[in-house]
């Protein structure tokens, strides 16, 4: 289990436990948090479950996987800091993790 | 106008084997899509990408998929209305009236709405100012290239389409590649030319810059572009071009009078009907309870959507049910060989 803060693009907070195992968009979507569409499911298949997270976080978190860059891409205004929430496992080490939804995702 | 018995909306796998189970028990009917070619998100998002999931096949790619259930759909004619979204539809007496993007109108009781999540359009820039000089000096797809002939030209992406126009395009006009990061997801062989023309002067070549703002005055004239440090060039251009891939939007399907849940519509579990007689909805774009996005599911749902049309269709048939290997009706509609 493990603490992950939602912050929308207007500054809403959204403070929710997610199991060890699934992913920060899993956590999203089961808690009906707004501002996650995952049109594909978690396939990393669209650019739907984008999120930024800052630097403090960004090195703690897995990797990213291959080819979610190009998913990124064509993810409406990609940063630096861009994730796609699909592909970030929950694990207790990432608890209190803080990801920064983008003002729209599509 | 086209009369059918049945209009599908979406050219996807659950399309597809609507389709085939329509053609099954008689009913005739076509298809249309907006994408300009068969298979929707299978062939869009992942053609090469293995599925696993699919009854009795261990593994087959989106395009292998598609490919297959094309071939099942041989035995039979089917109209496919691609590169046209279905814009319009209105109840008619007890017919639907449907038009799409290119005009073409069809009149038919059975609407079956295939659309996964929507349809495909393009990612745009997303500084607002760019809206003024859409489709004009801001384009998202190239219809005549002879207009940016001696004109400089900016091209924004990192896929094949940016990649390939900035090639094309650089034998006849000034041209500006610019790309959010270093690395590029066209095929190698691709970015290896590209690099080429750069190193040669032939292409601009601007990585780690995106899109901060557009200035002109009736016409574009510059571009400025930010890099991560916020660090910013200004650029003259004729033409910006953006080629970020595709987006999926619910599209005019909003505006039918659907029961809507997010993005997807309510749907009953006997006939896969909407809130609309004569409306179905099948795929990832439905919604009921225990609904499971998986391309199985829409294969059941079309199946059963498909026998609901029968009554719409052949309101004094009566439906009869019947199994491929027996029926010598179905095996006639086939076109093969009954015992």
């Amino acid at each position: 289990m493990a603490k992950i803060t939602y912050i929308e693009n207007n500054g809403t907070s959204h403070t929710v436990d997610v199991a060890e195992g699934l992913t920060v968009m899993e956590g999203a979507v089961q808690n009906n948090i707004p501002g996650i569409d995952a049109d594909c499911g978690g396939g990393m298949a669209c650019a739907t479950c984008h999120v930024y997270v800052k630097d403090e976080w960004f090195d703690k978190i897995n990797k990213k996987s291959e080819g979610e860059d190009d998913m990124i891409d064509q993810a409406y205004e990609p940063k630096k800091s861009s994730r796609l929430s699909c592909q970030i496992q929950v694990s207790p080490e990432i608890d209190g993790l803080e990801v920064h939804l983008p003002e729209k995702q599509i | 106008m086209i009369k059918t018995d049945a209009l599908i909306i979406g050219a996807g796998p659950t399309g597809l084997f609507t389709a085939h189970q329509l053609k099954l028990i008689g009913l005739n009917c076509e298809i249309v899509d907006n994408l300009d070619k068969i298979g929707g998100q299978c062939i869009e998002l992942y053609p090469d990408k293995p599925i696993y999931d699919i009854p009795a096949i261990p593994e087959c790619t989106g395009e292998e998929l598609t490919n297959n259930l094309l071939e099942q759909l041989k035995p039979f004619n089917i109209k496919f209305h691609l590169g046209e979204r279905v814009d319009e539809l209105k109840k008619d007496n007890e017919k639907w009236k449907v038009k799409t993007s290119k005009g073409t109108e069809f009149e038919t009781p059975n609407v079956i709405i295939a659309g996964g999540v929507g349809s495909f359009e393009p990612r745009k820039f997303s500084p607002k100012e760019c809206e003024q000089f859409e489709n004009k000096t801001i384009l998202y797809s190239i219809k005549d290239k002879k207009i940016f002939d001696g004109k400089t030209v900016s091209i924004f992406g990192g896929g094949d389409s940016a990649l390939d126009w900035a090639l094309e395009l650089s034998k006849i006009s000034k041209v500006n590649l610019i790309h959010r990061r270093d690395e590029f997801r066209a095929a190698q062989a691709t970015v290896d030319k590209v690099k080429e023309l750069s190193n040669a002067g032939k292409i601009n070549l601007i990585t780690n810059y995106q899109l901060k703002t557009v200035i002109g005055n009736g016409k574009l004239e510059e571009i400025e572009i930010e890099n991560d440090n916020k660090e910013t060039k200004k650029i003259k251009t004729d033409f910006a071009l953006g080629f970020f891939g595709l987006i999926m939007q619910l599209g005019p399907i909003a505006n039918w009078g659907l029961n809507l849940n997010k993005k997807t519509v309510e749907v009953d579990t006997e006939k896969f009907e909407t809130n609309q007689k004569g409306i179905y909805a099948v795929g990832d774009i439905c919604n009921y309870p225990g609904k499971l996005r998986l391309i199985l599911s829409g294969f059941h749902e079309g199946a059963l959507a498909a026998r609901a049309c029968f009554k719409l269709a052949r309101p004094n048939e009566k439906y009869r049910f019947e199994f491929t290997t027996s029926s010598k009706t179905i095996k006639n509609r086939l076109g093969v060989k009954s015992d």
